[in-house]
This record gives C-alpha cells, sequence and structure tokens, in this order.
C-alpha cells in the first residue's frame, strides 16, 4: 500500500516538473523576441541574439540619420488615422442602420461581406486592386491605401458595433425624438455615447491592424517618401546585403511604442466599461 | 394645456396587421386618463400615436386646437415617460432632465437651473449628479417624470408607468403620481393593462380590445355598467359571475333549479326564451348559510372552496347554474363542504344579451354614462 502511495507521490512531482518545463519553454518562447526588443537597441554590438548590453544610444543616432525612417513613422500615422477615422465613421453608421431597419437578408449579407472582406486585402486580390488603384488613379496615393484597407476592415467593423447598436433600446432613441433632437442630435447625444465602448474598440483594432499592415502599401505606394514603417523596415539593409541590426532595432522599438501607448490610453480612458445597471 | 381628440385613427402595420381600427376619443383638458386593455389591444400603439412615434394610416390626431397627425414627435409639445425610463446612461440626473431644454437651446445656467427645480419638487436633491444606474427603480422612475416635465409640455403620456416597480413601490406611486397630476393639472394618458391601476388613478379610462375602444368612461362607470361582457371579465380584481341563462316572463333560468328574477330596467326589451348571461360581481353577493327556501332568488349551493384575501373571503359555491365566486366578510366564512345561499343585491344585477349589457344596472350610475361601442 505505501509503495503505490510513494509511486503516486513520485509520478505527482514528476507531472509538476513536466509542467513547470513546459510553460518556462513556452514563456521563453515569446518573452525571447521581447527582451531582444527591450536589450538590443542600446547594445554597441547588436546581433540576432537576446544579450544584457554595452549600454549605449548610437544606434539611435543612426535611426535618426536615415532619410526615412522617421517619415514612415508620420507616414504610419497618417494611414491609421485616416482608416481608424473612416472605418469608425462608417461603421457605426451602417451598424445602426443595420440594427434598427429591417432588411430582408440583413443577417446573410453581413456573413458574406464578413467572409468576402479577408480576400479584399489578402493577397488572392492583389492584381485585382492594383488594377482598380491604377484605373481610378489611385497608385501612389495615400487615399488609394486608406480606401482599400477600410474596405477590408469595414465588415468586421460593421459586425462588432452592431452588438453594440443591437443592444441599446430604441426607447433611448424615442425618449430624445419625444423631446424634439433631430437625427443627427439622436446619434451624437445618446446613440454613440451609449456605444462609446464598441467605437473604442472598433478605433484600436483599426489602427493595430493598418500599424502592422504591409502589403497594400508595398503594393499601391511608390514613392519611398510615403512608405508606412511597415514597408520602410524592409529596405534596412547595409550595403553588403546584410539586415541593418542597429537600425533595426532601434526602428523596431520606436514603431511598437505608439500602438502600446494606444492600448493603455484607450483601456485608461474609455476602460472597456458599461453604463447603467453597474456601479462603477 | 390642452386636451387630445382622436377621429377615425386607424393603424396599419405591414404584414396586415391592424393594431388600431377607426378609434374615436375624446379626452378633455386637465384630465388623468387611462387606456386599459390585455396585451395586444393596441393601448400602446394608440400612445405612442399620439406621441408621433407611430404613423396613423389614416384618421386624426388634434392637441389642443391643432392638427398634429403629421407633425414629427418633437413639434408636439407632449412628455412622454417609457415603460422602461428610457434615461440616458451616460449622462447624470440633471443632464437628463435636461436633455429637453438642450435641444431647445437654453443657456447651460437656465437649464441647471430648471432641472434642480423640477427635481427638487420631486423630492430628486442629492441625487443631482448620479448616473441612472446608481437609482433605485422609484427614483429611476421620478426621474423620469421630471424630464418629462422639465420642458413643460401641454399633455404627458406615460406608457406602464409602474410595471417596473415592485408591488409595495407601486402603490406608493399610484398615490404619489395622482396627486402630482392633480397639482400640474397637465393633460395626462398613461397606459396600462392592470384594471386596479386605471381603476385607482384614472379620473376617465377607455378599456380596449382588438384595436377598438369598448367603453368609455369614469372607473366607477365602468366597475358598475360594464358595457360588454368583454368589460365585464375584464374589470375587477375577483372577475364577476358570468352564468348563461335563459329568459321565462319574470325571471331568469340558469342551469335546473336557479331561478332569479329579472334585473330592474331590463323589462320589456327581452321575449320569452332570449339566450342571456347574468352578471354579478362577488362582491354584491350576501352568502346566507341557511338553504330555506333554496333556489328561490337565490344560488344555492355545497361551498367548494374557501379563499382567504386577508380581510374578507373568496367563496366558490357549486350552484346549479354554474359555479358562483361570493366574497365574504371576515368572520363569517363557510367552512369548506357546507351547503349555502347566496342572494344578489338589489340593483347590482347585470345582463348581457349578444356580448352587450342590457340594463342600467338600475343604480344612481345611469344619467352619464358615455358608453363605447358596442360588438357585434
Amino acid at each position: 500500500m505505501s509503495g503505490g502511495h510513494g509511486a503516486s507521490a513520485v509520478r505527482e512531482t514528476l507531472r509538476r516538473i513536466g509542467l513547470a518545463t513546459f510553460v518556462s519553454a513556452l514563456l521563453g518562447f515569446f518573452s525571447l523576441p521581447l527582451l531582444w526588443l527591450a536589450f538590443a537597441p542600446f547594445d554597441a554590438g547588436p546581433e540576432l541574439t537576446a544579450s544584457l548590453p554595452e549600454f549605449t544610444l548610437r544606434n539611435f543616432e543612426v535611426l535618426l540619420d536615415n532619410p526615412y525612417a522617421l517619415a514612415s513613422l508620420r507616414n504610419s500615422v497618417l494611414l491609421a488615422a485616416g482608416t481608424a477615422a473612416l472605418v469608425v465613421a462608417s461603421a457605426a453608421l451602417a451598424a445602426y442602420a443595420l440594427s434598427r431597419v429591417r432588411v430582408p437578408g440583413r443577417d446573410a449579407l453581413l456573413y458574406a461581406l464578413l467572409l468576402l472582406s479577408s480576400i479584399i486585402t489578402g493577397t488572392a486580390a492583389m492584381v485585382p486592386v492594383f488594377l482598380l488603384a491604377f484605373n481610378l488613379n489611385l497608385i501612389d496615393s495615400r487615399l488609394g491605401v486608406i480606401l482599400v484597407l477600410t474596405g477590408g476592415l469595414l465588415p468586421t467593423a460593421i459586425f462588432i458595433l452592431k452588438d453594440f447598436t443591437d443592444a441599446t433600446p430604441p426607447s433611448y432613441e424615442e425618449a430624445a425624438r419625444v423631446f424634439g433632437a433631430s437625427p443627427f442630435q439622436v446619434l451624437r447625444h445618446v446613440v454613440a455615447p451609449v456605444i462609446r465602448p464598441g467605437l473604442a474598440t472598433v478605433t484600436v483594432w483599426t489602427v493595430a491592424q493598418v500599424w502592422g499592415d504591409f502589403l497594400m502599401p508595398f503594393l499601391l505606394l511608390r514613392n519611398p517618401d510615403k512608405a508606412p514603417a511597415s514597408v520602410i523596415m524592409y529596405t534596412f539593409y547595409t550595403e553588403g546585403g546584410q539586415p541593418n541590426l542597429a537600425l533595426i532595432s532601434t526602428f523596431s522599438l520606436l514603431y511598437s511604442l505608439p500602438v502600446v501607448a494606444m492600448y493603455l490610453f484607450v483601456s485608461r480612458r474609455y476602460g472597456f466599461r458599461f453604463h447603467g445597471g453597474i456601479k462603477r | 394645456m390642452a386636451g387630445i381628440t382622436l377621429r377615425g385613427l386607424t393603424k396599419d402595420y405591414p404584414g396586415g396587421v391592424r393594431a388600431l381600427d377607426a378609434l374615436a376619443l375624446e379626452i378633455a383638458d386637465g384630465e388623468f386618463f387611462a387606456l386599459l386593455g390585455p396585451s395586444g389591444c393596441g393601448k400602446t400603439t394608440l400612445l405612442r400615436t399620439i406621441a408621433g412615434l407611430e404613423t396613423a394610416t389614416r384618421g386624426s390626431v388634434h392637441i389642443g386646437d391643432a392638427d398634429v397627425t403629421r407633425l414629427p414627435p418633437g413639434r408636439r409639445d407632449v412628455g412622454m415617460v417609457f415603460q422602461d425610463y428610457a434615461l440616458f446612461p451616460h449622462m447624470t440626473v440633471t443632464d437628463n432632465i435636461a436633455y429637453p431644454l438642450r435641444i431647445k437651446k437654453r443657456g447651460r445656467a437656465e437649464r441647471h437651473e430648471a432641472a434642480a427645480g423640477v427635481a427638487s419638487s420631486l423630492g430628486l436633491d442629492g441625487l443631482l449628479r448620479r448616473r441612472p444606474g446608481e437609482l433605485s427603480g422609484g427614483q429611476q422612475q421620478r426621474v423620469a417624470l421630471a424630464r418629462a416635465m422639465a420642458a413643460r409640455p401641454r399633455v404627458f403620456l406615460l406608457d406602464e408607468p409602474l410595471s417596473n416597480l415592485d408591488a409595495r413601490l407601486r402603490l406608493e406611486a399610484r398615490t404619489f403620481l395622482k396627486r402630482l397630476q392633480r397639482e400640474l393639472g397637465v393633460t395626462t394618458v398613461f397606459v396600462t393593462h392592470d384594471q386596479a391601476e386605471a381603476l385607482a388613478m384614472a379620473d376617465r379610462m377607455a378599456v380596449m380590445e382588438a384595436g377598438r375602444v369598448r367603453q368609455v368612461g369614469t372607473p366607477a362607470e365602468v366597475f358598475r355598467r360594464p358595457a360588454s361582457l368583454f368589460v365585464a371579465s375584464f374589470i375587477g380584481s375577483t372577475p364577476m359571475n358570468l352564468l348563461p341563462g335563459r329568459v321565462r316572463g319574470e325571471h331568469v333560468v340558469l342551469g335546473e333549479e336557479t331561478v332569479l328574477p329579472l334585473p330592474e330596467g331590463t323589462r320589456g326589451t327581452l321575449a320569452d326564451g332570449d339566450e342571456v348571461v347574468y352578471g354579478i360581481r362577488p362582491e354584491y353577493l350576501d352568502f346566507l348559510q341557511d338553504t330555506t327556501g333554496a333556489g328561490k332568488g337565490t344560488f344555492t349551493g355545497r361551498v367548494a372552496v374557501v379563499e382567504n384575501l386577508g380581510s374578507s373571503s373568496l367563496v366558490t359555491l357549486e350552484a346549479a347554474g354554474g359555479l358562483v365566486h361570493v366574497v365574504v366578510g371576515e368572520g363569517r366564512e363557510p367552512a369548506a363542504g357546507d351547503r349555502g345561499r347566496a342572494r344578489p343585491r338589489a340593483g347590482r344585477a347585470l345582463l348581457f344579451r349578444n356580448g352587450g349589457l342590457v340594463n342600467g344596472g338600475g343604480d344612481a350610475m345611469t344619467e352619464s354614462a358615455a358608453m363605447g361601442e358596442r360588438p357585434g
């Protein structure tokens, strides 16, 4: 009996050791790139390994010397902000309309759009999107990139926001109407504030999507002065064809900071709270 | 201040549902008016049509002298309280109450002063900075009322104003609403499915069924002289006894043995052999323990069930014409299984033929009974 008990205790210990090893390996796998991102920019001789840096800020000088690096970050901001504004405004109006007006086949339409949207900005539609932009004179135009990205993100954004508009009781809007509010005032005073957490979610999501997108700006923008950070990073090689790690590491850090900052800001400012019913 | 006049009001929904059917109604200036009916009778549609949230298919809505049938809700000068109160969750109590004034583009200071004034008259001081989610049901209701009052509309519309409150609070709110309406003197229409609520609060009421008004009158009129079988069965917290029978000479015969004299005011309008329904409220039956002279002018039978109502009891009697409910005062309740008699009080019995009322019940209510259209 006691022998069996001892065996099960050993098995339990082995199980714990196994689990701990697995979790450590997994953690290491995900934390190493982050450690690299934290250390390499400040390392005098950055390599593709994470190691405690020989501290220096010289890498940032290299970054500032590069003619495209900072401009590309500004381009990314322009693309992300433009797309986010367009997506949030159109998706909010569309979601509101779709949840208030009964159209036959509404849900089928929404699901079809959702399915097709991944194609629009995907590799499969590369050629048609290029031809379309070419014929519309939208090649090498930021507006063109914003419109294509908006088209690709809109269905999902509508889908997310429709959940929020569906959950808003129509009596809120009716109350505002009885007191004389115009449709635009109803939207601005009542609907938009009530679905604000949804708007914040969609904004953050859109910005993150555009920030990381490579294919569309790569395809549609010719002039490197207009290229966003995701595309410019691709050009950071030394004359010898080796990746310029000093440049890449510092740029990566600058490239990821705005997204992290945005998450922190939005979750503090709008913090996905609920209005009414639940006390805060 | 203004009355409301509805003429030939019809509302058809797509799909062939007729919510309102050529409805006509006159609501006087300053009146506290109830729209009562079972769910699906069109009472809420009617209220929303007065508010302008629904557009009438045919007919007209007048508020005061103005024809508002085609006006949008915001230009009808009405204040409305919704069933779920529809308070804006992201605004404070002050901002909620002041919202109608914000739409009217009044200055911030004026808005806040007006909101504070209205709030204080409804006992909401100290809650002004809260949000609706932090208020109790009763407080939310008063904020919704305050918001409706803030712009001083000519008409108040209340959609099931008490249904979201718990039972004890509901009684309090009933008294509160009635007193508030009296003080303000503004024409008020409220919708309810609870007949007790309508009887308790309204100056006059309309009983609705299937998109039509079945009867209009004061609560007393509707209670004592229901114009039809539908109204008779709908009004009253203990349902009226309605027993089918046949006219024979000066009497109504219900079943084998129960023979009752014809109620006052029905002679001459009935022929021998007419099929009628005899109606008597449980409150208007006197219970007698002795069974001498069984069948003559009384319901006689065995007591099947005795239900305690607090200060009285509801006794179910297995009479010859069917089951009869009798309200018996405290201390005089029989036991189940006893035999007994129930005698209609003079002037309280009603007789219905083809679903409509034949007599006036003989009491003093005959003079001003504004009868609605009768079915059939």
